[in-house]
């Protein structure tokens, strides 16, 4: 064959398959907010969920998402920005360094399950904690920790060479530094980072089986005693969250309408998601514009 | 960097500053250390008590074909769920790389502008979606369509793999197009200076140079399709046998955890051969990792 018609098959074949992703992601979309989209209702997304009568909601296992996102991005922040800044700004090229790379490398591929069979053993058994919003966050946070490090890393890496050079001309300390001069300057990517990781903590469930628990106490929402057994804002309690509720009524769904619950969850899920998504950028940008007073050029 | 007069006081403070951010960043990457030298004691000491404690053979383990721990003559034999994780996620891979590497090309080389406007959003989009959303639709749309087509009831290694293929084809295409963006302008041009076409130039210059970072996409999408647990369990059936079509139930590793570990007494036997395959499967995340640095140091020369 003419190499001339082998570059067009080619080409052909590349374009197809490119169409076909497309095609996949959009049949995907549409295939989930179609079938969800009749089934959310104000109802469906506050009311409690029914075991085996018809009409149940998914209002604490949305709630309990929330709510452990929350929680885990409290702990997990703090921690990833401190180490993420030690791997940008501290560490020296050598065997430590090296050591940590492929530490944070190999947690970061650790299956979610191994993680959340960790915790299980040494948060809910051994530490005592049991099946709790709080025991969810942990493990989340060992989950999510290698991310944030990375994103971390690769915003302080970015800023300018001169900004920091001004600032040590300047007799600032390293800290100094580090904590005005640089981290605002990261900060747009940090936020968007932050934000797309904590879309993929959304969704997680593997981890949180046998951490967060798979059920819900009945929750008060007007006691709002962080201590009380029944108070929605009490980490110690256990709590489903959305996505392993979905995986749950797949299972084991003994209510009639249990695939319709399903596909109004997972549309909630995809569409809570792609806001994530949508914010990370828009915060970004904003905060981009905020923190270097000009326009954006892209 | 030292000033010429420096106030003493104003010199302590600095001093406490800069030791106040060391020890405490210093602190957060120790953390990171102690928890995985934790996870892997925790995991490790559950995992081989089986052997040890409960004196079960390695091999009746890793090659026993029969798992059937309710018996009365009780068989641990995990053969059925690795040649289930095996097997899924080689056949995820396969089907997920032609198609990302062809998605890499179509951004970075055949529509680099436009192209790469419409192909990112959407694997972002896809790598975003949770897994349990993907076993979800994998449940209702996969299985029937199967149903009807194929022989069996349509759960099964087919049907585990082709929706694992469609989560790690973010994984793999987003590695093959950093490494094709960052390919110098020169390779292509002098190429096509000597006459070749596109093709020939993809084939032949681009995508041999890139290998190493294509291998390294596809084995980290492996890696997340064996330790990825609930989509596949949704989908694939949990039979603890080794079935003899793609079309017919099975389970992995992943699947037969997910489903006993809650059921299972801590501290028996079944408990711990479950332990067990967590372990195998914490080894196999320590190949998967060693794998892919032997790559990367070969794309480095």
């Amino acid at each position: 064959m003419k190499p001339k018609t082998v570059d067009k098959i080619a080409t052909g074949v590349i374009v197809t398959f490119s169409l076909i992703i497309v095609a996949v992601l959009l049949g995907l979309l549409g295939y989930i907010l179609f079938r969800g989209f009749s089934h959310i209702s104000w109802s469906f997304l506050t009311s409690i969920p029914q075991t085996i009568r018809v009409g149940g909601g998914i209002g604490p296992q949305l709630f309990n998402s929330l709510f452990l996102l929350v929680l885990t991005l409290i702990i997990t922040i703090p921690l990833g920005l401190g180490a993420g800044i030690y791997m940008a700004e501290y560490a020296k090229p050598g065997k430590i360094t090296g050591t940590i790379r492929l530490v944070v490398e190999v947690l970061s591929s650790f299956p979610s399950i191994v993680v959340g069979l960790f915790g299980l053993l040494l948060v809910v058994n051994t530490f005592g904690f049991g099946f709790s919003l709080f025991s969810g966050a942990l493990v989340l946070t060992i989950f999510n920790l290698p991310l944030i490090v990375r994103v971390t890393e690769q915003a302080f890496r970015g800023v300018a060479k001169e900004q920091k050079e001004a600032g040590l001309a300047l007799g600032l300390s390293k800290w100094k530094i580090i904590t005005s001069i640089l981290f605002p300057v990261a900060l747009p990517s940090l936020v968007t980072g932050i934000v797309l990781a904590a879309g993929r903590v959304f969704g997680e469930a593997a981890a949180l089986l046998f951490t967060a628990g798979m059920s819900t106490p009945r929750l008060d929402f007007t006691d709002w005693n962080p201590f009380s057994p029944m108070s929605p804002i009490n980490p110690f309690r256990p709590a489903e969250t959305l996505a392993v509720h979905i995986w749950k009524i797949n299972n084991e769904g003994l209510a009639p309408d249990a695939a319709e619950i399903a596909a109004g969850a997972s549309a909630v899920l995809v569409i809570l998601v792609l806001v994530f998504n949508l914010l990370a950028r828009w915060l970004g940008r904003v905060l981009y514009r905020y923190f270097t007073a000009s326009k954006v050029t892209e | 960097m030292k000033a010429k007069n420096p106030s003493p006081i104003r010199m302590k403070r600095h001093h406490m500053e800069d030791s106040i951010g060391r020890i405490y960043t210093t602190f957060c990457v120790s953390l990171l250390v102690i928890i995985i030298v934790s996870m892997i004691y925790f995991v490790a000491s559950k995992g081989l008590s089986t052997f040890i404690k409960d004196g079960l053979n390695v091999g009746d383990f890793l090659f026993g074909t029969k798992w059937s721990p309710g018996s009365d003559n009780p068989l641990y034999g995990a053969l059925p769920f690795i040649v289930g994780s095996f097997s899924t996620s080689i056949l995820a891979a396969l089907i997920a790389s032609p198609l990302s590497i062809c998605a890499s090309l179509f951004m970075t080389e055949i529509v680099p502008g436009w192209g790469k406007r419409i192909l990112q959003p959407v694997i972002e989009l896809l790598a975003g979606i949770p897994s349990v959303v993907y076993g979800f639709v994998g449940l209702s749309v996969i299985v029937p369509l199967f149903r009807d087509i194929f022989p069996g009831q349509g759960i099964g290694i087919a049907a585990g793999s082709l929706v694992l293929s469609i989560m790690i084809l973010p994984t793999i295409t987003s590695i093959t197009t950093d490494a094709l963006s960052t390919l110098p302008k020169g390779l292509k041009e002098s190429s096509f200076a000597l006459g070749a076409t596109r093709w020939q130039t993809i084939s032949r210059v681009v995508i041999p140079t890139v290998l190493p970072s294509i291998l390294t996409g596809i084995v980290l999408g492996m890696a997340r399709a064996f330790g990825e647990a609930l989509a596949v369990q949704m989908v694939i059936g949990n039979a603890p046998h080794i079935p003899n079509s793609l079309f017919q139930s099975a389970s992995t590793l992943t699947s037969v955890i997910t489903l006993n570990m809650g059921n299972t007494i801590g501290g028996s036997i079944e408990n711990n051969a479950l332990w067990s395959m967590a372990l195998a499967l914490m080894i196999m995340t320590f190949i998967f990792v060693i794998v892919v640095r032997l790559l990367e140091r070969r794309n480095r020369i």
